[in-house]
Parts: structure tokens; sequence; C-alpha cells
């Protein structure tokens, strides 16, 4: 499997760290209710098809990185950085 | 005061000729990370310039010659290898001398012996001389830089020396015995 690191171009999967759903960059007001909360904590789509997830190129430019693929092909779509995901 | 002997990080453990590819340790006088603040990148480069002939490296490049070098080394961040620098002005600076173990891989099987260890494409084309790349050589992270036709600088932290020798005779070995 390669990942397009925005920076450093296509690299190996074992350079990088697969945090998880990139709905962990979407953190909630502090003042948000406790359902909007449990939510980012705990509840997590389980999509069988297009996906975004969070990956750290630990051993490559530590950049954040936002990766779009597919869990039913393993296509891997695409990647920003996580300061610039849409 | 006790006398102390300074050791290379490599001292005992290199150099190292197996087949065409040998392999040695480079000393340079000074590591130093430069890391300009937001907005001084041009100004940074410029006295980088001034100072050691060779501007701030473009990610995944590396600027200079063999005792002048500047090597991209993670996100506005970029090692010079060479001449202790003077201060610049709009740049995090920190002295890394004694943390890295530097070592040249040379000879016409280097890029075969380093096929086995490095995940990433080694080819002309995606690979030349000047490219520099962060990543991971065996199971350590490592800065990796083409200094030549057949010839590579590898940086790994001090540390982990002799495990970067001994994957590297591993490999050099495992490469001679195709020929």
């Amino acid at each position: 499997m390669r990942i397009h690191c925005p920076i450093c171009g296509e690299r190996d999967r074992r350079e990088f760290y697969y945090k998880g759903a990139a709905a962990a960059a979407e953190r909630p007001d502090p003042q948000a209710d406790a359902a909007t909360w449990n939510d980012f904590v705990h509840l997590r789509d389980n999509p069988a098809g297009v996906t975004r997830d969070l990956w750290y190129h630990e051993a490559g430019c530590a950049a954040w990185i936002v990766v779009t693929r597919n869990t039913a092909t393993h296509e891997v779509l695409g990647a920003v950085l996580a300061e610039d995901r849409a | 005061m006790t006398e102390l002997t300074a050791k290379s990080p490599c001292d005992g453990l290199l150099p190292l000729t197996i087949g065409s590819v040998s392999c040695s340790e480079t000393v340079f006088d000074a590591i130093t990370s430069v890391a300009p603040y937001a907005g001084e990148a041009e100004w940074v480069s410029s006295a980088l310039r001034g100072q050691i002939g060779a501007e701030f490296p473009a990610p995944n490049r590396a600027t200079g010659t063999a005792h002048n070098r500047a090597v991209w080394s993670g996100r506005d961040q970029a090692l010079v290898l060479g001449p202790r620098l003077a201060e610049i002005p709009g740049a995090a600076m920190t002295d890394q001398t004694d943390a890295w173990a530097c070592v040249a891989l040379d000879g016409a099987g280097a890029r075969d012996v380093l096929a086995r260890l490095v995940p990433v494409d080694l080819r002309d084309h995606a690979f030349s001389q000047g490219h520099a790349a962060r990543t991971l050589i065996g199971h350590m992270t490592c800065v990796l830089m083409r200094t030549g036709e057949n010839r590579y600088g590898i940086m790994v932290f001090r540390s982990m020396a002799r495990t970067l020798a001994h994957d590297l005779r591993l490999a050099m070995e495992a490469v001679d015995a195709r020929r």
C-alpha cells in the first residue's frame, strides 16, 4: 500500500502511523452539549466504500494528513495536509 | 580534570568494504538544525547562502557540496552539515553535532544495498543527485541523500550507529553474494 504524502510524494505505508477516522480532527466547541461530545468521542461510521482517515507521516516529514481511501476496493484516492482539509 | 577521548559515533564499526560497495563514516565539524520562523524562509535562505554557499533546501532535497551541505529534514527544517554556523536571526537553531551518525555508502552496488533497507523508489528518475528523504532504513528513521552517481549519505540517531552498521553489513554481504 502506497500513500501519496502531499509533501514527500508517494511513500510506503510503513512510514505512516494510522490514527483513525478524520472525524477526530473536527473537535466540537467546548460548550457543545453532551450528545455532540458523545458523538465526537465514541461514535464512528463504518463505511463500505470511501472513507477519510487521519495518518501521521511518522518516518517522513512528520505531517498529519487526511487520506481518502475506499474500504471496499482498497484504493487510496488521495491525501491532503490535515491543515488544508476541506 | 579527567582527559576524555572523543569518539565518533561509528568508531570501531566502520569503514567496511564488501565487494563493490564501501561504507565509511563522515564526520562533520558541526551539524546544526535550522528552522526558519514563519515568514522568514527567504531571509534565512539568503543568510545560509552567505555562510555556506548553499540555499535552504526544498522538501526532499539537499543543497551544497560535501562539506557545506544543507539537507531537508522535515517541514520548515534543515540540517546543515559542515562548518559551525553563526547565528541566523529569524531561525531557530540547535547544535546537533553529536546527535547523528553520518555514513557514506559508495560504489557500483550502493543502490542495490539501499534497496534492501529503504522503502523509497531509488531509481534515477525518482531519486537523483541532490534528492533527499526522511524515511526508514531497516527499522530506524533516517535522513537519506544521494550525493553522487553511486554515492549516498545516510544519517541515523547516534544511539543507533551499531544497528546501522550491522544492517548495512548484512545488506552489503547479501548483494555481494548475488554477483
